[in-house]
Formats: C-alpha cells, sequence, structure tokens
C-alpha cells in the first residue's frame, strides 16, 4: 500500500481543511483536482478518502496517514529554517519536495534533532509522533517553552516563537536571544527569569514565546 | 518613572537647581559643549547625570524613573558643558515613549558626547547599544557603572583592553560611591572624536545597506548607514524623516521590500543577533567572572519576594508599618494632632485672626482670609497642618520602597489580577503613588504602555483610590469601629476590581504585554530618599496647594453669593436617600473643592456624634469614590481630555450615590447595627 507524492499533498491539504480549519468536508476546487485525478482514484481505492459528488472527505482510515504527511512537511520547514537557514518563498517550496524524503522512521529522527518542536516557523501545530510522546513520558524535554520549566531549570535559548514583532523586540531587549543562557527562577504568579545577572519578570504570553534547550533537570 | 515631568513647563523634573542654572546661563549654552547621557533603564544615568552638575534629579531603584530630558551644566578641565539626561533606551530602535523621547533629542540635540552608561553586571546585554550607538557615528564615551556591584558579584572587566577592541574611551564608575567619577570627567575633557570600529552584517544586509546608502543624499544625524539599517527595520520615524529629504524614497522602499520577500526573519533579528554576537566575541577575553558559592542575602529575599506565599506577607508587612503605623499613626495622627491644634489652633491662627480683625474693617473681607472657610485659617491650616505631615509621610515611605527595587517584585506579584481589570502589572506604581496623592498618580499614569491602559488606570484612581489626605481622615473616624473599617475598605476593593473588570470588558483593546526588570534589591540611601521626598513635596506645593488655597476662595465666593446653599439644598435629598442625615451634604460639595475637605468634614460630624456606625460606612464609602479633589479633576483634564474625563466623572457621580444607597438597603434589610 503505498501512496505517491501528489497523494500526499491530496491528504495534507485535507487534513489542514478538516482538522485545523474545523470542516467536514473538502471541495475539489479547493483542493485544485479535478473528479477522475489518479491520485484521487488512488485514495478512494485503498479507502482513505471518500468523495460525494464534488466533496471529499478524509475517512479514519486516512487521517493518520495524513498527520503523518502534515507532520513530515511542517518538520521539514523547521529543519529548513532552524538548520539550514532557508529563508522566504523558498521555505514552502523545498518543504513540499523534503516532506516526501522524510519516510518513516526519518521524520522522527529529524525531529529528535529538532528537539521535538510543537510549531512550525508559521506557528502551526505540528502533530506528534511517537518520538515526541516517548520523549514526554520519560520526562525528558530538549526544547519546551520557558512555561514548560521547573524553577530553577535552565538552558540556552533556542528560539522566539512569536510573529508578533513588537513582542519579539521586547524580548530581545530583556536579552532574550537564542543562544543566551536563561534560568527559570519562579513560575508563579508571573514568570521570572535570570539572563546573566539580570532578573526579568514576564506575564504566560511573553513566557511561553521563549523555546528553551533544556540543559538538566532542576529541583523539583 | 518620574513623578516629575515637567507638567506644561510649571512642575519640574528634579529640585530647581538645574532649571535655574539653565535659565541663568542660556545665553553662555549655546556656545558649550553638549553632553548627553544615554543606556539601558536603571543603569544609573541620573545618579551619573547629579554627579557631573551638582544638580539633583530623581534617582531611584525603578526601570524608568526618567521620562523626560533634563539639563544641567558642568565644569570638566577648563570648559563648561552642558550635561543632558535622558530616559532609558534599550535600542536605537525605540518601542516605548521613553525610548523615542531619547533618541529624538539626539537626533535634533546633535550632543557633542554622547555618554553611554552600562550596569557593569550585564555588559553583554548592553553592548549591542554601544556598537550601534558607534555604527550611527556618535561620538560616544563608554561608562561602565556600577562597577562596585559587579565587583561583588565576582565581575571583573578589563575596561583597557575594551577600549582597545571598541576604540573608543571606556570608563568603570560608581556613581553612587563617586569612584571613576574624576576619571569620567578627565576623559571627558580630554574627548576627540576618532575612527571607530564598523560591523559587518551577513551578505545579503550588507547589499542592500549599501544599495539604501548610494540613494541617500540629505544630512542625517545618524550615519547614512546606520539610516540604512534603520530603514531595513522599518523604523517608521526614520522613514518619514527620509521621506522628507530624498527624492529617491520610492526607490529605496522598493530595495527594501525587493529584500524583505526573500528573507524568512525579519531584518531587526538578524542585526540583533549579529550585535549580539560581536558583543559576546569581544566580551570573551575582557570579561572573568568567578561564581560565589553561596546564595547572597539579597537573593535570598528576592526569592521570597516573587513568591506569593512568603510575598503577600512581606507586602502586608510593608503596608502595615509604611503605611498605617508611618502615616496613618504617626504622620495623620501624632504629626497632624501637634501642627493642627498646638501649631495653629493655640498660635498661627489666633494671631492671623487678630491681625486681620485689626486691620480690616469689613467683615466679608475678614471672612476670606480669617473665616470659618478662610484662606488662612482653613486653606492654608489644612494646607500645611494636615495635608503636609500625611502626604510627606507617605512620600517618605515610597521613597524608601522605591529606592529598595521593591515595586517591580510587586508588579510581579499582582500582574494576572491586574490583567483581569485591563491593565498590566507595571499600573502598580500609579495604583500604589494613588493613595498617597490621586492628582500625582493621574499624572504618572501617562508611563503606561497603551491609552486604554491610561484611561482604565484614570477611572480607577478617580473612583476608588482614596489619597493618604482622605485616607488619613477615613482611619481615624473609622479606627474606633474595625467592623466598620474591614467593611469599607472590602467595598472599596470589591467596586475597585470589578468597576476594573467591567471597564476593561467595555472598552476593548489589546492585551498589554507584562514584562519588566527586576532590579537587584538595594539598601535605600537616607539622602536620596530625604532629597526625593523633598522634590515630590515641593511639586505637591506648586501643583496641589495654589489649587487648594484657590478652592477656599471658591467656598467662600460661593457662599457669598448663595450659590452653596442652592447646591446643598438641591443635594439634600440624594443625601437623604442614602441614608445620611442632611448636614453631609455640605462635606460632600467640600469634598469636590478637596477631597480631604470632605473627609475631614465629615470627621467634625463625627466627633459632634451625628453619624451612626451604619451611616459613617456609608458616608466613607460614597465619599471615597464620589469625584475627584479639583487638583485631581484638572490632572484628568491635562491628561486624558475634556471628553474622557467628562465620562468618567459623569459614571463616577451617580455610581457613588448608587453605592451608598445600595449600601443603605442593605444594611437594613440584614439589620445590621454598626
Amino acid at each position: 500500500m503505498t501512496i505517491d507524492d501528489r497523494a500526499e499533498e491530496i491528504l495534507e491539504s485535507l487534513w489542514v481543511g478538516t482538522e485545523e480549519m474545523g470542516r467536514e468536508e473538502v471541495s475539489l476546487d479547493d483542493l485544485g483536482i479535478k473528479e477522475e485525478d489518479k491520485a484521487l482514484q488512488n485514495l478512494i481505492s485503498q479507502g482513505y478518502v471518500s468523495r460525494d459528488n464534488d466533496k471529499v472527505a478524509l475517512l479514519k482510515e486516512g487521517r493518520d496517514e495524513a498527520e503523518g504527511t502534515v507532520r513530515r512537511h511542517r518538520l521539514a520547514e523547521r529543519l529548513l529554517v532552524d538548520i539550514l537557514d532557508v529563508k522566504g518563498e523558498l521555505v514552502n517550496e523545498s518543504a513540499c519536495k523534503f516532506e516526501h524524503l522524510l519516510k518513516k522512521g526519518i521524520d522522527d529522527k529529524i525531529c529528535t534533532l529538532l528537539g521535538h518542536p510543537k510549531l512550525c516557523p508559521h506557528e502551526k501545530q505540528i502533530p506528534p509522533g511517537i518520538c515526541c510522546k516517548e520523549t514526554r513520558e520519560s520526562g525528558v524535554k530538549l526544547v519546551s517553552p520557558l512555561t514548560g520549566l521547573k524553577p530553577e531549570q535552565s538552558g540556552s535559548i533556542a528560539y522566539l516563537a512569536s510573529r508578533d514583532s513588537k513582542k519579539i523586540k521586547k524580548l530581545m531587549s530583556m536579552g532574550v536571544l537564542p543562544g543566551n543562557r536563561i534560568t527559570l527562577v519562579s513560575g508563579f504568579p508571573s514568570y521570572v527569569f535570570q539572563i546573566g545577572y539580570s532578573q526579568f519578570a514576564v506575564d504566560r504570553e511573553m513566557a511561553q514565546n521563549i523555546y528553551v534547550r533544556v540543559e538538566g533537570e532542576g529541583r523539583s | 518613572m518620574s513623578i516629575f515631568r515637567a507638567a506644561g513647563g510649571a512642575g519640574c523634573h528634579g529640585a530647581g537647581t538645574a532649571r535655574l542654572q539653565e535659565r541663568e546661563n542660556t545665553a553662555t549654552l549655546k556656545d558649550m559643549k553638549k553632553i548627553a547621557i544615554v543606556g539601558n533603564p536603571n543603569v544609573g544615568k541620573s545618579v551619573i547625570f547629579n554627579s557631573l552638575t551638582g544638580a539633583y534629579v530623581n534617582v531611584s531603584n525603578y526601570p524608568g524613573t526618567t521620562v523626560e530630558v533634563s539639563r544641567g551644566k558642568g565644569r570638566f578641565g577648563d570648559a563648561g558643558y552642558e550635561v543632558i539626561d535622558t530616559p532609558g533606551m534599550y535600542s536605537l530602535l525605540p518601542i516605548t515613549e521613553e525610548e523615542r523621547v531619547a533618541r529624538e533629542f539626539i537626533m535634533e540635540e546633535k550632543p557633542d558626547i554622547v555618554l553611554h552608561v552600562v550596569d557593569a553586571k550585564n555588559p553583554g546585554r548592553m553592548l549591542p547599544l554601544t556598537l550601534q550607538l558607534i555604527e550611527a557615528g556618535l561620538p560616544v564615551i563608554l561608562d561602565i557603572n556600577i562597577i562596585d556591584e559587579a565587583e561583588r558579584v565576582g565581575l571583573e572587566i578589563d575596561t583597557r583592553r575594551l577600549e582597545e577592541e571598541l576604540t573608543i574611551p571606556v570608563v568603570a564608575t560608581s556613581g553612587i560611591s563617586g569612584k571613576g567619577m574624576d576619571e569620567l570627567k578627565r576623559r571627558i575633557s580630554e574627548y576627540k572624536a576618532g575612527k571607530a570600529i564598523s560591523i559587518a552584517y551577513n551578505e545579503t544586509i550588507e547589499k542592500c545597506i549599501k544599495e539604501i546608502e548610494d540613494q541617500l543624499k540629505g544630512e542625517y544625524i545618524f550615519s547614512r548607514r546606520a539610516i540604512g539599517l534603520l530603514l531595513l527595520q522599518e523604523d517608521p520615524e526614520i522613514l518619514e524623516i527620509v521621506e522628507e529629504r530624498e527624492r529617491t524614497i520610492e526607490r529605496i522602499k522598493e530595495i527594501i521590500s525587493k529584500i524583505k520577500s526573500v528573507h524568512a526573519n525579519p531584518f531587526h533579528f538578524s542585526i540583533t543577533m549579529r550585535r549580539q554576537a560581536v558583543a559576546g566575541e569581544m566580551l570573551k577575553h575582557i570579561l572573568k567572572s568567578r561564581r560565589p558559592d553561596r546564595v547572597s542575602f539579597q537573593e535570598k529575599l528576592n526569592r521570597m519576594m516573587i513568591n506569593p506565599v512568603t510575598g503577600i506577607p512581606i507586602l502586608l508587612v510593608a503596608v502595615y508599618f509604611g503605611l498605617y503605623q508611618f502615616v496613618g499613626v504617626f504622620g495623620a495622627g501624632t504629626l497632624v494632632d501637634f501642627l493642627e491644634e498646638v501649631l495653629f489652633g493655640e498660635y498661627i491662627n489666633p494671631f492671623f485672626i487678630w491681625v486681620f480683625e485689626s486691620i480690616i474693617p469689613w467683615p466679608v473681607i475678614q471672612d476670606l482670609f480669617v473665616g470659618e472657610y478662610g484662606i488662612l485659617t482653613l486653606g492654608l491650616r489644612y494646607a500645611v497642618a494636615i495635608i503636609l505631615p500625611i502626604v510627606g509621610t507617605f512620600f517618605i515611605s515610597f521613597s524608601i520602597l522605591e529606592d529598595t527595587g521593591y515595586f517591580p517584585r510587586l508588579a510581579m506579584l499582582v500582574d494576572r489580577l491586574f490583567k483581569k481589570i485591563g491593565l498590566n502589572g507595571r499600573a502598580i506604581i500609579p495604583m500604589v503613588l494613588g493613595f498617597g496623592c490621586d492628582t500625582m498618580a493621574t499624572m504618572v499614569t501617562r508611563t503606561l504602555e497603551t491609552k486604554r491602559e491610561r484611561v482604565l488606570a484614570t477611572l480607577l484612581l478617580a473612583l476608588a483610590i482614596p489619597c493618604s489626605a482622605q485616607l488619613g481622615v477615613i482611619l481615624a473616624i473609622l479606627s474606633a469601629k474595625p467592623l466598620a473599617l474591614l467593611l469599607w475598605a472590602a467595598v472599596v476593593t470589591l467596586v475597585f476590581l470589578l468597576t476594573g473588570f467591567l471597564a476593561a470588558r467595555l472598552m476593548p483593546g489589546e492585551r498589554p504585554d507584562f514584562y519588566m526588570e527586576l532590579p537587584p534589591l538595594r539598601l535605600p540611601k537616607l539622602t536620596n530618599v530625604l532629597a526625593k521626598t523633598v522634590s515630590r513635596m515641593q511639586w505637591y506645593l506648586m501643583e496641589v496647594i495654589p489649587l487648594f488655597l484657590l478652592a477656599s476662595v471658591l467656598i467662600w465666593a460661593g457662599r457669598l453669593i448663595g450659590l452653596f446653599q442652592l447646591v446643598i439644598r438641591g443635594m439634600e435629598p440624594l443625601v437623604k436617600i442614602i441614608g445620611l442625615p442632611e448636614d453631609t451634604a455640605l462635606v460632600f460639595l467640600f469634598g469636590f473643592f478637596r477631597r480631604d475637605y470632605g473627609a475631614a468634614g465629615l470627621y467634625d460630624l463625627q466627633q459632634e456624634g451625628l453619624l451612626s456606625g451604619n451611616q459613617l460606612v456609608i458616608a466613607a464609602v460614597t465619599l471615597t469614590l464620589f469625584v475627584p479633589c479639583i487638583a485631581q479633576f484638572s490632572m484628568m483634564l491635562k491628561e486624558r481630555g475634556l471628553k474622557t474625563t467628562l465620562g468618567i466623572i459623569l459614571f463616577i457621580f451617580p455610581f457613588a450615590f448608587l453605592m451608598g444607597f445600595l449600601l443603605n438597603i442593605l444594611f437594613s434589610f440584614l439589620g445590621v447595627q454598626l
């Protein structure tokens, strides 16, 4: 049971349409395909999707497969932006090709390399894989938002997740920059962290945007 | 956050010295060289300013104490200099109003020397601004300040080597103790601008700056390179300036939008990262640190303050001793008793009465000065004997707390609660200050980030924060009945939270971000606390007391022409509805002229035994909520404009009486007898 790249794209769009945008089904127009499309026929015959006139719905059997493709696409984007420093339109273009190379198992390896990121560069959720669930259960978090740290836990700042440039500027003015060491001093009622010899207090919304590569377990 | 921003030119930033000097020397100032002091918030710029000029501007352990530029004069070597203190800035690319003020100032004044003050404990975070200033082609001297604290935490900075790396003068100082100040003055007097280092960014950025630079033909204070970088980071003010001066602006915009489309991260990010990296690399060999093994006492105290379990008891202790014992019992009790009864009651008032009755034959004029509501017998007596000790002791408490660095920690504790009422933790400063003087607090609300926060804070100050004068009298009246006092406090707190909650819902707007540096805890210096208290009192005397004296005149005139009797008669039914005797109508009317007048009037009624416990609580609550005093009202007009102020007043007036009415009904319904 294999599906080709084109079919993966269809699954991806369907997943985004149904899971993230909350629709029941997606029209052929929105998917940008024709009724007689081969990839679509293939997906229907494998029992992944169903078609009712011009509406296509994602079936239970196809959901996992679709989620996997979305996961691979977004992981690819993170890899391209964070590690390979690719910019602009190129990110999406390359990610579309890249994702098809991240076959079963490789995506988890990339995911681990990146520290099980939760969001893609466009701030969309990356569906968690088995590797993410395992690390969460074993309590080892590689990259976590500051809000996930325990008091006294430190690490180095991995990236800032906000797209709001005002928030980013505020964070940067406090020395919250990738590479800097950060220690969570207190997590309630607001978040207090230390960078260098300075301590800062921020609210949850700001703290959530700071992703930290955690170094060790702090005292609980 | 300065309490002393020049208010319409009349108020002043610090004590009058700097201003006086400025007035005297306006002719010679033009020929003087200018030194602009810039740097991150809370690095001690104002301390350096004071030390260089011998003037006094407000200094506290709170980021953002200075919100306006202040000027002074100093003589180093053979030359006189004009020294200018600016609000804190994190970067040449401004986020806040203060940063904008600071940058605009540099661009307009073209200083001969830019003295960049940094905190010696955090050179890594602050050096990027030095690099930016150098990049902008400004004549920079780097002052590594608070060097004593850095040494205490085990940091060593090789200033010689840093000087070589940066190719600008570098001096280590401790502004408070005066260490290094002579060296700083010497370096200022010897300063000659030279060729400074330049940072290279990545290829895309460099290429783009080069292209923009080629298009820039006008004259700028900042180097073309810096202008190019700021344009790349989409700085609206710089764009405006460039638009005015360049005919090729469309071409420049084109260059920027072209490069933006192929760059994933905002340029601001890449540029900041690069500067950070350069600074980090530089400091590698210059900064040596030994980590102290033990956690310092300061750090332990810090942890206790920011943990609610210990932090709330600490807050209560601070309120009990700082507010209740010192301001309430000592200021409003001991001091007021002495000044009012002994000084005025036995000496000053009888003297004035005697003078006026013997030299002025007309009772009407006598009345104006020494009558029941006379300018001298009542206006001045209240100002000196009641307000001064209460407000003065409050300012002392406030200054001490401010200098320890406690307020940012309190801001951190209350942020979640304040978010619910549309504010953020930062608003704690105007709110606490409101307990001293709501007028001053209303002025300070201008330091809040968004307009929505400023309006909400103004409303809450006008409605539910009793000023110290009022608080003092209310405490005196209700202290005999602890239950009544508790009830009053509970009702007012509830109104504060509920109104804030509802107003925040009614007034949509962006959720304010809370972010704040927690400065190190420090032991306050007595001289600084006193200097600050004096300069705040000075402000108070200049801004508030004249209005109070004016109120005396108005009351006199109002009584004379019978207008007051009319208004009082109009208010009597209202007062009756909320279950109070008719006499209290007068109290409410006076309450508008001065909050404390109202409260003090209430005090008299209570002394005469005219009010029951229930009535006292109702009157105290209504009076607390009731319209602000005339001084606060005029400050609201100045800060928020006519429309907002009228809106707030139109809400408060009926609301205060409604609350009194509800309390009255509730009391009789539940059969409460206090």
